[in-house]
């Protein structure tokens, strides 16, 4: 029987002769996430299993549909994690995780540890891929410093399976903090950007933040020396450990009440400084100040220019009009070499067309 | 007009010169041999070549006004921050321009409440922390030059240090990048925001040797200044229990701010040079350090202390103060000088390694030192696998330049071969363009200059360097090794 490398090597060959769309496709738990993509459909499932981990060595490496839970459960085990805090998403009917490996690093969506801890990108060591042609390719490998060629396997982390099909990857795992502390506050959405910034500024250990509709919650997560002088500078009220951990689950997966409904979800990334945008509609502040959800069917051209205004971007996460492009608009000369970085690793056009940008 | 520097062609020279003329001052082009001879090597003086022209920008316009004029002439662009690279990636070309950014050396501006600081890219590293410090803020990648080098060069080798196994890799601290394409437009990578639409190509920027763009404006990322380091120093008999102790710290779910290894010859060397202290009977020297809040170095410290018994460490010192500190790593950090007093020149390598591959791999380096008769002291950034092994030798003999280069391809073949890599922290350059051929496939190496034509489509942008040609590789006749793992592994080989 050939192996699942094999089968897709025989499935990108063929595709890539007759110039005929893949849809790439893990667990489906981000199917919401971009542009609908028209293709015939390859799961990368088959392709599972994890092919070494060293906790010593701090780095995980595992195939593509490797379910993101296995990965997750191997770390916990030697007390272990994925510092970006990936989130798994739509879960099946049965409420279980659908999230795959390769699909964490190919959406590169990092959850509310991201602002102190860092994003898929920042982890990602190195790749197997198998490219538009058919070949496979590895870039990077297993070790924490490497700058011989381009950093290609990093490009790969967000790039929606728009390159080339991820078939293994190399992370970066750390420990897990040996204390963690979730404290909830009241205060206005400018007083909680404000002190977010403050301490950040002042070394303590926040390692997520939420905030809505006046409460703000922070995590601290570190030595338990540092947690405690972390919670005693920050005060407010200290949250029950299991219901802080739900609390955390819900955000990181949009499973919390405030993702409930249809109103359109607009993902803000913005300067963590910025001041509140002043926007129609419900928000969640997440990353210190630098995420800033919102429930809201304003007009597209509002909403990117009040992110554009302060040096960021917005997304149309879910839901809305998805008939326009969902993610901001590139620069023209950034767009041209888009177009031709998707020519060098896809000539066909074969990968997931259209999932990022509709000329992608 | 002083002397004329062999290789040049002048009648292009001329021709440049007074394209350039047209939107730069006089004085920031440099064409005599005595103006432009400072400027025949970076960090690596074993490659020497004069460029044509030297062209000194003072701002964004400027740079974009010099390569309009050298994509309009299809002159080759070699950008250079303060050449302390060790890879020679900002080694000029004889026909081409060599772009120095060092007037471009100011901070633009410093947001100690987002802790952000814009820079332009002939900014010194340590000049960041530096003007950061009064805010209780720094910025993290210490590169050993770091007094000297500057943030466009950081980002253009992604360069490391001593404390990124806790605080990370240039890419892990630089947010934005502003520069221009070979045709002179402006482009940005990254943003101020903690993402950017699109593929991530600040990542690929960083380590790109500039090869895809010329940088013009950095923004890094300012952290807390700990509040107290401490560092351990302890010593071991045998230098595989040092490498085992280094794996138990991380087993126990530590990750130290610094962990640097150095073996006897590279201790003996720096303890005649630096007084730190270094334990001479011991095999190895292991340097642990911890940092953060008091209570947090208190509660690590004694932690690490125990693993470090446990491992078999024959002595352990504790720094009792900022100074004592400061003793511990100046041997450390003064290696490479400290060694280039025991030999008339060394050598650097930079191979990457999993850890737990460091035993085996300082075997192979030992047996190296008996097959070319050449000595080879250690120092290791112990917690991410980047080897130091520095051979020395004599340049004047070449034969011992030969079996330099011979006894150092082999150490980074080793390299590839335990599935690390021939570069952690220096970069290419021309310096190991040849082990490239080694660690990538044929198909791979296509990727990377494809990748370059994206950007640059005329191959203007430090044509050369990092990416070796097919044809390069073919004739070395060079095998392409991974994971041990030979093309053909059922056929025999002698």
């Amino acid at each position: 029987m050939p192996s699942a490398a094999e089968r897709f090597h025989d499935i990108v060959r063929q595709a890539s002769a007759q110039r005929a769309p893949l849809r790439v496709r893990g667990g489906g738990s981000k199917d919401f996430y971009g542009q609908a993509v028209q293709g015939e459909l390859l799961d990368t499932r088959s392709h599972a299993g994890i092919v070494a981990y060293d906790p010593t060595e701090l780095v995980i490496t595992a195939r593509c549909g490797t379910p993101l839970a296995e990965v997750e459960s191997a770390l916990a085990e030697k007390g272990q994690m994925l510092a970006f805090e990936p989130p798994h998403f739509t879960p099946d009917p049965d409420g279980r995780s659908l999230a795959t490996f390769a699909g964490m690093i190919a959406a590169g969506l990092s959850g509310p540890r991201r602002a102190a801890a860092g994003a898929v990108r920042d982890y990602l060591l190195g790749v197997r891929i198998m490219d538009g042609r058919g070949r496979e390719l590895v870039f990077g490998g297993q070790v924490m410093k490497n700058v011989a060629g381009y950093d290609v396997s990093r490009v790969m982390a967000g790039s929606l399976g728009s390159l080339a099909l991820i078939l293994e990857a190399s992370v970066k795992t750390l420990p897990r903090p040996p204390a963690e502390v979730t404290l909830l506050l009241e205060m206005p959405e400018a007083t909680a950007i404000e002190s977010l910034n403050r301490w950040a500024g002042m070394g303590w250990c926040v390692s997520a933040s939420a905030w809505m509709g006046g409460e703000l919650r922070v995590r601290l997560s570190g030595a338990s020396a540092a947690v405690r002088t972390a919670v005693q500078a920050i005060g407010g009220q200290r949250v029950d450990d299991a219901a802080a951990r739900r609390f955390w689950t819900g955000i990181r997966d949009h499973q919390d009440g405030y993702f409930k409904g249809d109103a359109a979800l607009w993902r803000l990334s913005v300067p963590q400084t910025a001041a509140p945008l002043g926007l129609a509609g419900g928000q969640l502040i997440e990353w210190g100040g630098g995420l800033r959800w919102l429930r809201s069917g304003a007009e597209a051209g509002t909403i990117r220019q009040a992110a554009e205004r302060t040096g960021g971007h917005a997304t149309l996460f879910r839901g809305g009009d998805r008939s326009s492009e969902v993610f901001h608009p590139l620069s023209p000369v950034l767009a041209e070499i888009h177009r031709k970085l998707k020519a060098v690793f896809d000539p066909e056009g074969i990968f997931n067309p259209g999932r990022m940008y509709k000329a992608l | 007009m002083g002397e004329r520097p062999p290789g040049i062609n002048f009648i292009r020279q001329a021709e440049v010169v007074a394209r350039l003329l047209g939107v730069l001052p006089s004085e920031s082009i440099l064409h005599s041999s005595e103006d432009t001879r400072p400027y025949e090597c970076d960090g690596l003086s074993a490659y020497r070549q004069m460029p044509m022209v030297v062209a000194l920008p003072a701002n964004e316009d400027e740079v974009r006004a010099v390569l309009q004029v050298c994509h309009a002439l299809k002159v080759p662009v070699v950008a250079r921050g303060a050449g302390t690279g060790l890879s020679g990636g900002a080694l000029p070309l004889g026909e081409g321009v060599l772009l120095s950014l060092a007037k471009m050396k100011r901070i633009v501006s410093l947001d100690p409440v987002a802790r952000l600081a814009r820079v332009q890219p002939g900014v010194r590293n340590l000049a960041i922390s530096e003007a950061a410090a009064s805010y209780g803020l720094f910025y993290a990648p210490d590169p050993s030059s770091q007094i000297a080098c500057t943030i466009g060069g950081n980002v253009a080798e992604n360069s490391g240090g001593v404390h990124c196994l806790k605080y990370g890799l240039t890419v892990h601290n630089v947010v934005r990048v502003r520069g221009f394409t070979v045709e002179g437009e402006a482009i940005e990578f990254g943003s101020e925001a903690l993402d950017a639409p699109g593929l991530d190509l600040l990542a690929l920027v960083h380590g790109s040797e500039g090869m895809l763009a010329v940088i013009t404006e950095v923004t890094v990322k300012l952290l807390p200044m700990p509040q107290i380091a401490r560092c351990i120093m302890a010593s071991f008999d045998d230098i595989s229990a040092a490498g085992e102790a280094v794996a138990a710290i991380i087993a126990t779910g530590i990750i130290p701010a610094g962990l640097e290894m150095l073996d006897r010859a590279a201790a003996s060397a720096v303890e005649q040079y630096a007084h730190s202290g270094y334990d001479l009977a011991a095999a190895a020297i292991l340097l642990a350090e911890s940092d953060g809040t008091p209570e947090e170095v208190e509660e690590e410290l004694p932690r690490v202390i125990e693993v470090l018994k446990r491992s078999g460490a024959s002595a352990i010192r504790v720094s009792r103060d900022e100074a004592e500190r400061l003793k511990f790593w100046a041997g450390r950090k003064a290696a490479f000088p400290a060694v280039g007093r025991l030999s008339p020149d060394y050598y650097c390598m930079d191979g990457t390694i999993p850890r737990k591959r460091l035993a085996e791999v300082l075997r192979f380096i030992g047996q190296m030192e008996q097959k070319y008769g050449l000595r080879c002291p250690n120092v290791f950034h112990a917690g991410d696998g980047n080897l130091h092994p520095l051979i020395l030798f004599d340049a004047n003999d070449p034969d011992q330049l030969a079996r330099t280069e011979a006894f150092a391809a082999e150490v980074l073949e080793k390299c590839v071969e335990v599935g690390g890599t021939i570069t952690g922290e220096h970069g290419v350059g021309v310096e190991k363009i040849n082990q490239m051929c080694i660690q990538f496939s044929p198909a791979e190496l296509e990727i990377f200059r494809a990748v370059k034509t994206a950007f640059d489509a005329a191959g203007l942008l430090n044509p050369g360097k990092n990416i070796p040609s097919l044809h390069r590789c073919a004739e070395l006749g060079g095998m392409h090794v991974r994971g041990g793992k030979l093309p053909h592994p059922e056929l025999p080989r002698f």
